[in-house]
């Protein structure tokens, strides 16, 4: 199988072509560096994503937070339903645990401080 | 009248930058005034990551960029006085403002630095036909109230302009339920960055129509639904090309504009390709004593630009307000071939420091060179692979060479 992915590493966005074979990554081209060749192949085995969104208060209003580490693609929205179950109670610190492993032993992290 | 040695308009991270360089450069009073209730400027809505990878060399959120600065601010004797609107300046440095709690105000101030940063562009929406029923937002307060006010404006939503911010927002507002129909850019390429094409539009199949715009909103009271059509090389739509989809919101990232009428009623030079002031290398402005710097005077994509450049801006404010400055020495230097804007526009010859000159291209081009040319003589010549609309460049000029620049330079961008 053969996968097409754009580097996002650097402005020339490399169309890089990545060969699948029963699940390994056999071959890479089009990659204008070995940047391109790293992120082509963690692209197609395991995408990861940093979310970032915000998080409801006790009174009403909204913090932004992040996820501690980048999680694989196929969960952001599930992470995303989780964070918008919740609430926090004020006053949060920036870099505070508002969630403890949300999902697969991701923390949800304050990115601001709210009174 | 009270006097302040600095005194800085906006809190962004222009203007706290510039305030703890002007301090930390030896200003002996700085004051920062901001029109809201926190500091941060726009950075407070930006929760995204993907700040400060140049300065830091870490991805932070906007929230956390802005942090990190609002601590040195504390740091130091640098007073901040917010909820503060500055209404006017003048020729003599005299800064009104207003607040609750003085009314009407003003402040002498020996040097002042412009950081109010920029507004979006709302003329997208002007020449488009239909009446103007509710659901039509700038990109920028969909993203306040998204990000701010924990409010969502819309289910299904059509975004004019895949610029960052408009990309930015297909993501965020498809995170929280809406239905993100496309994105349509009248461009043939899109002036975002190709992570955020990736990240914002491809993980959710959300469509990107180059060259094409909308053409119609439908809707009385609320907007239902957009016709797009494809443009020819003039930016005409072309007819039969129409495409129709339902929507409840549409979201116009058309552009940002320097925010300078304060700037022009102080009769401060305005260029018309920046839509900020005229400045050397140190970030003055015409009037003696008065910088800008950040996106009142450019736009930037990059905050850790905006940094930097404000830190020239408060390092200048400050020498100037304490006397230490020799005479200057201006000359021109303006944008050639494919180039949109330079940036210092004057370079004082007698600056005595390298001079880093930023610029950006006009269109997209692959292998091209950079070229600085000043009465016949080429000072810089330097060749790159590619060079995006969306993408400031830079160049350092060595302070060795100030001495070669003629009365007027020009920068291009040869392609090919
Ligand atoms: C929506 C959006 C997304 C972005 N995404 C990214 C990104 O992913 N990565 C990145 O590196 N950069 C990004 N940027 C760019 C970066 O955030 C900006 O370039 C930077 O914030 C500009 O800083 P500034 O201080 O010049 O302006 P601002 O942040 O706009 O600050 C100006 C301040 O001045 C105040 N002000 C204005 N007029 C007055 C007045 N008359 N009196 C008192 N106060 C006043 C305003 O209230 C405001 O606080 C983004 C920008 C925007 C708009
Ligand atoms: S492969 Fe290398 S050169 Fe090509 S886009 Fe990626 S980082 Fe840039």
């Amino acid at each position: 199988m053969r996968k097409r992915i754009i580097c996002t590493e650097c402005p020339l966005g490399c169309e890089v072509e990545v060969e699948l074979t029963n699940g390994e990554v056999s071959n890479v081209i089009g990659n204008g560096c070995i940047r391109g060749k790293i992120y082509a192949t963690n692209e197609t085995l395991s995408p990861k994503r940093m979310v970032t969104t915000t998080m409801r208060t006790d009174n009403g209003v909204m913090v932004p937070v992040k996820t501690s580490i980048p999680v694989d693609k196929t969960l952001v929205f599930d992470v995303i339903k989780l964070i918008n179950k919740s609430t926090v109670k004020l006053p949060i610190k920036i870099g505070q645990i508002l969630i403890k492993d949300v999902i697969d032993g991701v923390d949800i992290i304050s990115t601001a401080c709210l009174e | 009248m009270t006097e302040y040695a600095v005194v800085v308009i906006g809190g962004g991270p222009a203007g706290l930058a510039a305030a703890i360089k002007a301090w930390d450069s030896g200003a002996e009073s700085v004051l920062v005034l901001e029109r809201d209730t926190v500091l941060g400027g726009i950075l407070n809505q930006c929760i995204h990551n993907g700040f400060g990878l140049t300065r830091f060399k870490e991805s932070l959120t906007g929230p956390e960029y802005a942090w990190r600065f609002i601590e040195e601010v504390k740091k130091r004797g640098i007073e901040v006085w917010t909820d503060t609107t500055v209404l006017s300046i003048d020729k003599e440095k005299r800064v009104f403002a207003i607040n609750s709690e003085r009314g009407v105000f003003s402040i002498y101030a020996k040097s002042i630095i412009l950081a109010m940063g920029c507004r979006e562009r709302s003329k997208g929406a002007l020449n488009i036909a239909g009446s103007r029923p509710s659901g039509l937002f700038s990109a920028g307060t969909a993203q306040k109230y998204v990000n701010v006010k924990g409010w969502l404006p819309g289910r299904e939503v059509v975004i004019l302009g895949s610029g960052d911010i408009g990309l930015i927002m297909a993501r965020r507002m498809t995170l929280e339920g809406a239905k993100v129909r496309a994105v349509c850019e009248i461009m043939p390429y899109s002036s975002g960055l190709k992570r955020n094409i990736v990240q914002c539009l491809d993980d959710f199949d959300i469509p990107l129509y180059l060259s094409h715009t909308i053409v119609e909103i439908e809707g009385r009271d609320r907007v239902s639904g957009v016709v797009i059509a494809k443009v020819d090389e003039n930016r005409k739509p072309i007819k039969g090309t129409e495409k129709r989809f339902s929507c409840d919101t549409v979201l116009f990232s058309v552009g940002l504009i320097p925010e300078n009428e304060l700037t022009a009623q102080a009769g401060i030079k305005l260029s018309s390709q920046t839509k900020g002031a005229v400045v050397d290398q140190n970030r003055e402005t015409e009037i003696e004593g008065v910088f800008a710097c950040g996106n009142v005077l450019h736009v930037h994509d990059l905050v850790d630009f905006v940094s930097e450049e404000a830190e020239i801006a408060g390092k200048s404010a400050a020498d100037y307000a304490n006397g230490v400055r020799g005479e200057k020495d201006c000359v021109e230097c303006v944008a050639g071939e494919s180039v949109g804007y330079v940036l210092p526009q004057l370079i004082d010859r007698k600056g005595g420091e390298n001079v880093k000159l930023y610029f950006r291209v006009r269109k997209p081009i692959r292998d091209g060179e950079i070229r600085l040319e000043s009465g016949g003589v080429t000072i810089f010549s330097k060749r790159k692979k590619i060079f995006t609309p969306g993408e400031m460049e830079s160049i350092i000029i060595k302070k060795e060479d100030l001495a070669k620049f003629d009365s007027k330079s020009v920068l291009s961008v040869i392609g090919g």
